[in-house]
């Protein structure tokens, strides 16, 4: 798939035509020379706006506060830590606490997505059962719906559990297959797995249980690398659902202690919130890194064919 | 194929009454669909039927919901935020949506030429998409927009004086948030990129053999080809749009300020619900919201058989 993508346009093709040049092909021919020229300044641009601020911020929190807003350049890059020490100490609790925090929430919900939505994906992509094609059409217009219209009554069944400030109700519904993103990922993905393999699996005497768990779990595991890539992204950038259901700092996740640190510093100390940003992103960056490649085909499965 | 295109075929191929389908897997069935059963009826389909009936009540967390009719909805007809944020939420949608997506196509179409480095650029450009929305980012942009943030630093050293603190200025801060959204154009790029991947060669060749120019080949295959991307695009980037929330609340600090120029919708429901417990009227505002969504998502596809083009 991905050799595709950079094989080059067949109107590319660099030896010029023997045959008789006419004044279209003739301008065809120079833009072809400059082109790649100006297209890859164009991209270099583009690359070096988009990617500006991130590398700004980095260099940023390396430096003295004063330094924050007289030096717009990348340069001199400095390696003062000193940002970094205040950040971390800068809320009630040390940094690694609602590092912590958000580590624990992200892997609650990577297991529930992973087991409950491979679960349905199976049944959705696998089984004849009664109702299931209004089940799958219930399901994708699940996953249009705007969270607003649930969160209310969500938020007074939680609170009347006593579940409020904890983040049972944000892991919860991962465990509930809620996330029909996923389920409609999965169920693309095992409708490509060939059924003769559930066929030969079950003349050997296979239960359902044993085909999803023996073969079908194996085989779909570029679509499982998917989901827990996108859910731990989601889930650790997640905002207005922890900012709802946690409600007391020692409960706080990376990006409520990020928004406390904003409301207690004001504008005042700019290195070390910047130091304590940057530090929220390395486990986002991280994951795109090395898992940009399911990213990539998550995206593309799901958005077309 | 997309969740939408499975939707649209499932409501076309309607099964013809009369034939008996078997269903020999009930059982089974409902061992691996009870986690999602569960998950619909508790998570999404209770609460949503909880959160219309609410929706016609006064209720705040401490007495019982009191029924008031449609007084809710009277309200928020008179409430002089709610139409505040409507008005701000559908600038967002309408000029960042279009400005988003026509970037991302953009420079799709320009790596996907064959250019060196391709997978380079790719990552650059979606990595602010994957980031985007995260608090950080929000706090980098309160201070790139600052008074004597980053983007004035650089306007300064262009000789330029009296600049605005861009967040602060009622008239620029929706600007900055519209600009952060255009900025993480990665994930819509990724999917015009597979799409324009699905283009069969040969019409590009044949046009070449026509002598068609760059120009006519992008007016004439590659975007009537891609119309069905764009609008998959179209239609989940303006759902999306429409319940955006954290730029504009960590930007804004949680006010919705300067003067409520940033204050979106979804942040007034949450003002609404969760620090003043106005549960009925938050509730009611969602489903306002929902019924907005829905008619924006209706329209796209009724004006979607004007413009999108399906080659089969």
């Amino acid at each position: 798939m991905t050799d595709q993508l950079t094989t080059p346009a067949p109107s590319a093709v660099t030896t010029p035509a023997p045959a008789p040049a006419n004044a279209s092909t003739l301008r065809r021919r120079r833009t072809r020379r400059v082109g790649p020229v100006v297209r890859h300044a164009i991209l270099i641009i583009a690359s070096l706006v988009m990617i500006y601020p991130l590398l700004w911020m980095v260099v940023s929190s390396l430096r003295p506060n004063s330094e924050i807003f007289r030096n717009p350049g990348l340069l001199p890059i400095r390696f003062n830590v000193e940002n970094y020490v205040n950040g971390w100490h800068a809320l009630a609790q040390p940094f690694s606490h609602y590092l912590l925090n958000s580590t624990f929430l992200v892997l609650g919900c990577v297991v529930g997505n992973v087991i409950a939505c491979s679960l349905t994906a199976y049944a959705f992509a696998r089984l004849r059962f009664w109702g299931r094609n209004i089940a799958f059409a219930v399901m994708l217009m699940t996953l249009m719906l705007p969270i607003h219209v649930v969160i209310v009554p969500q938020y007074i069944m939680f609170s009347q559990t006593g579940w409020v400030n904890t983040m049972l109700p944000l892991i919860l519904p991962k465990f509930l297959a809620t996330d029909a993103f996923f389920v409609f990922l999965m169920v693309q993905f095992i409708r490509g797995i060939p059924k003769e393999l559930d066929e030969a699996a079950r003349i050997d005497g296979c239960g359902h249980f044993r085909i999803f768990f023996r073969v079908i779990m194996p085989l779909m595991t570029p679509a499982i690398a998917t989901t827990v890539i996108f859910t731990f992204m989601w889930m650790w950038n997640d905002f207005f659902g922890s900012l709802i259901y946690l409600t007391t700092p020692d409960n706080f996740t990376v990006p409520l202690a990020l928004r406390a640190f904003l409301d207690s510093q004001g504008t005042s100390d700019w290195g070390a919130m910047f130091a304590m940003s940057v530090l929220s992103l390395v486990p986002l960056f991280i994951v795109f890194l090395f898992g940009q490649r399911f990213l990539i085909r998550g995206f593309a499965t799901t958005g077309i064919k | 194929m997309s969740a939408l295109g499975e939707l649209a075929t499932m409501a076309k191929t309607r099964r013809r009454g009369g034939v008996k389908e078997k269903h020999p897997d009930n059982k089974p069935a409902l061992a691996f669909m009870l986690p999602w059963l569960l998950g619909l009826l508790g998570i999404t389909l209770l609460p949503m039927i909880a959160s219309l009936y609410l929706s016609f009540t006064d209720y705040s967390l401490l007495a019982a919901p009191r029924w008031i009719g449609l007084q809710n909805f009277v309200d928020m007809f008179h409430d002089a935020r709610l139409m505040s944020s409507l008005k701000v939420t559908l600038i967002y949608v309408v000029v960042g949506v279009p400005l988003q997506l026509a970037l991302a196509l953009a420079l799709a179409v320009l790596l996907n030429e064959g250019l060196k480095g391709l997978s380079f650029y790719r990552s650059i450009f979606y990595l602010p998409s994957l980031l985007g929305g995260s608090v950080a980012i929000a706090i980098l942009w309160r201070q790139m927009f600052g008074t004597g943030g980053l983007v004035n630093q650089f306007l300064g050293m262009l000789g330029l004086t009296n600049l605005p603190g861009w967040i602060s200025d009622p008239s620029t801060a929706l600007g900055t948030i519209i600009l952060l959204h255009v900025w993480t154009f990665g994930s819509p790029m990724i999917i015009f990129l597979a799409g324009l991947r699905q283009i069969p060669q040969m019409y590009y060749e044949a046009a070449a053999v026509d002598g068609a120019t760059r120009w006519s080949r992008f007016l004439r295959i590659t975007l009537p080809l891609l119309t069905p991307i764009i609008f998959f695009n179209l239609v989940l980037q303006v759902i999306n749009a429409f319940q955006s929330f954290t730029q504009a609340f960590v930007v804004s600090g949680g006010t919705g300020g300067p003067s409520d120029s940033t204050l979106f919708y979804t942040l007034y429901l949450y003002q609404k619900g969760f620090t003043q417990f106005d549960m009925g009227y938050a509730s009611a505002m969602a489903w306002l919201l929902l019924v907005i969504v829905a008619l924006f998502t209706a329209v796209n596809f009724l004006v979607s058989k004007f413009w999108v083009f399906y080659d089969d």
